[in-house]
């Protein structure tokens, strides 16, 4: 039986007001590429936004413009879906700073050259910022729901905590309201690479070839944190790669090492190297409660919405206590909050893959 | 206290379900310790307008509740009412799940911290047939009530109506409202010692 068909639209945003910087400074014409899925209703009261996580990009339900793989919801999102495109006008854009359209590095600057490292550093809440502007553009007052897994769940947070009255409903999945030490350290490891690797120069490679074997190490590392330990055991074990014993030397032998280099090496096909210096940093820099007087409850004060938080019983980047906290919380501030932790082996990356039991409450939570 | 004539109709809740529905003041803040389903919840939101707040330990259920629409906490009566302020609800609701605590006394400390009154219902171990059991079989009893096994049972901490009275007694608490069930058919306090299959308890300090 063929699926019906998902209706979705591209489209570029030029805001015609340069964008205030939590740094300080205020980005000129800042450009926003985002997709939208559904239809807008009347009265513009069904509209949900995606936030994507660090590596995302806005084609959450159609291809992807680059590997042409399927886009990277479609388990959750399209029609009769928990995210369902007959119901709802999905909006999903790619971040500020990112590299599939929108206003990052890449981009280029006054004088007709890429950014590079002269791009501002920004943070979680400048990319929520931008994708606001998205919303008044579209004459979306407030949203029905706004969705987040990872680094979207920070969106989420940041916008339920910054604009509060423009989302009726905040789901946040996997995510924390403030990075860890641990966190911190595994993006400096990945923005390390990047920088060792002399192909970077600075961040001026644009034009030739960039910092592959950096990026594709960053990736290596912050894959592991994706995975559990038992979903990497039960993958992998230590079963070796097209072969039937060791080499005593240093190709990948085992095959997690052959998957983890294949990962490494089709990221940089996909991702800007200084995109992800600088998306990692705005998510290490991510601290909702430190903006609000290090108090996370006044964080949500006065906030109307109501919440749904899901943790993965084996995510140890983000784990349930992270989204517990965040619970916590929203009860001391009074908004009405649901907590869950799914069972599910795959780590963080549970959000993206599947885990019906995920299906049920994002249905659930969104449709009533 | 619970004149039946009075009610126009049943919310179809169980019995213990039905009779804190029917007490909760409309308009109330309430938590729901244990709330399972979510069936209780959904009647004081949706019928007494209540701000109605869930615990419940099952993902499952927990997504059966969000699901509905109400806000539930996954999270257990033992160790997660610390986090709630005092005195944050009008009435915290624990329905049989003080006998699978691990320390029914604190828990019943956290129920009137949280809330200003609590609504507690249990199983009477003291039921007549529980002692028939006991008495005839020299074996725990599984009945209708109790239908787990002593090995694989959740209920930890049996408690009889007696146990609770003492306990209430021993903690300076007020007794402000106690209803006695069989089946679904009210008994008087008198015999609900050995009558009551169940108990419910609403209580202040």
């Amino acid at each position: 039986m063929a699926k019906p068909a998902i209706l979705t639209a591209s489209h570029v945003l030029d805001l015609s007001q340069p964008l205030a910087l939590d740094g300080g400074q205020s980005l000129p014409r800042v450009r926003i590429a985002y997709e939208t899925y559904g239809t807008l209703n009347a009265d513009k009261s069904n509209a949900i936004i995606i936030f994507h996580a660090l590596t995302g990009d806005q084609c959450v339900a159609s291809p992807h413009p680059i590997t042409g793989k399927p886009g990277w919801w479609i388990r959750m999102v399209g029609p009769g879906l928990p995210i369902d495109t007959g119901r709802y006008f999905v909006i999903c854009a790619n971040v500020l700073g990112g590299c599939y359209g929108s206003t990052g590095p890449a981009s280029l600057a006054d004088d007709r050259q890429p950014y590079a490292m002269r791009f501002p550093v920004i943070t979680i809440r400048d990319m929520v910022r931008a994708q606001v502007a998205v919303l008044d553009a579209l004459g979306i007052e407030q949203l029905h729901a706004v969705v987040g897994g990872s680094m979207g769940g920070m969106q989420a947070l940041s916008f339920a905590a910054n604009w509060p009255s423009r989302a009726r409903a905040v789901l946040v999945i996997a995510s924390t309201a403030r990075h860890s030490a641990q966190n911190i350290a595994f993006h400096e490891v990945g923005r390390q690479a990047i920088m060792a690797d002399p192909k970077w120069k600075g961040g001026d490679y644009y034009g030739g070839k960039g910092p592959d074997n950096g990026l594709a190490v960053a990736r290596m590392a912050a894959h592991i944190t994706y995975l559990s330990e038992e979903g990497m055991h039960e993958k992998f074990g230590r079963k070796l790669q097209d072969r039937t014993e060791k080499t005593f030397g240093f190709d990948a032998d085992f095959q997690v090492e052959s998957y983890l280099r294949h990962q490494g090496l089709s990221f940089t096909d996909r991702f800007d190297a200084n995109s992800y210096l600088y998306i990692t940093r705005a998510m290490d820099y991510f601290d909702l409660a430190e903006e609000h007087g290090g108090r996370l409850a006044e964080a949500f004060k006065g906030v109307t919405a109501k919440f749904c938080l899901v943790s993965f019983d084996t995510d140890w980047l983000y784990p349930t206590t992270e989204s517990r906290t965040i619970a916590h919380a929203l009860n001391a501030a009074g908004a009405p909050v649901s907590f869950v932790e799914l069972s599910a082996p795959f780590g963080h990356d549970s959000f993206l893959l599947d885990v019906p039991a995920l299906d049920r409450v994002i249905a659930g939570f969104l449709g009533c | 206290m619970l004149g039946g004539l009075t009610r126009p109709c049943s919310y179809g809740l169980r019995p213990d379900l039905e009779i804190i529905a029917w007490e909760v003041k409309s308009n109330s803040r309430v938590l729901d310790v244990g709330c399972g389903d979510g069936a209780l919840m959904q009647v004081l939101k949706e019928d007494r307008s209540c701000d109605a707040r869930g615990l419940e330990l099952d993902p499952h259920n927990v997504a059966l509740c969000v699901g509905k629409g109400l806000s539930v906490m996954q999270g257990d009566a033992d160790a997660d009412l610390a986090d709630y302020p005092d005195a944050s609800f009008d009435y915290a609701i624990l329905s049989q799940t003080l006998q699978t605590t691990k320390r029914p006394d604190q828990v019943l400390d956290e129920l009137l911290r949280v809330g200003r009154k609590a609504f507690v219902s249990f199983p009477n171990f003291a039921h007549w047939k529980v002692r028939a059991s006991l008495l005839w079989n020299g074996r725990m009893p599984v009945t209708r009530l109790l239908p787990i096994a002593w090995y694989e049972t959740p209920n930890i901490h049996h408690v009889t109506v007696r146990d609770f009275r003492a306990l209430v007694a021993e903690k300076n608490l007020r007794v402000e409202g106690e209803w006695f069930l069989s089946g679904d058919k009210h008994i008087g306090p008198a015999a609900a010692a050995w009558r009551a299959e169940h108990a419910v308890f609403l209580l202040s300090r």
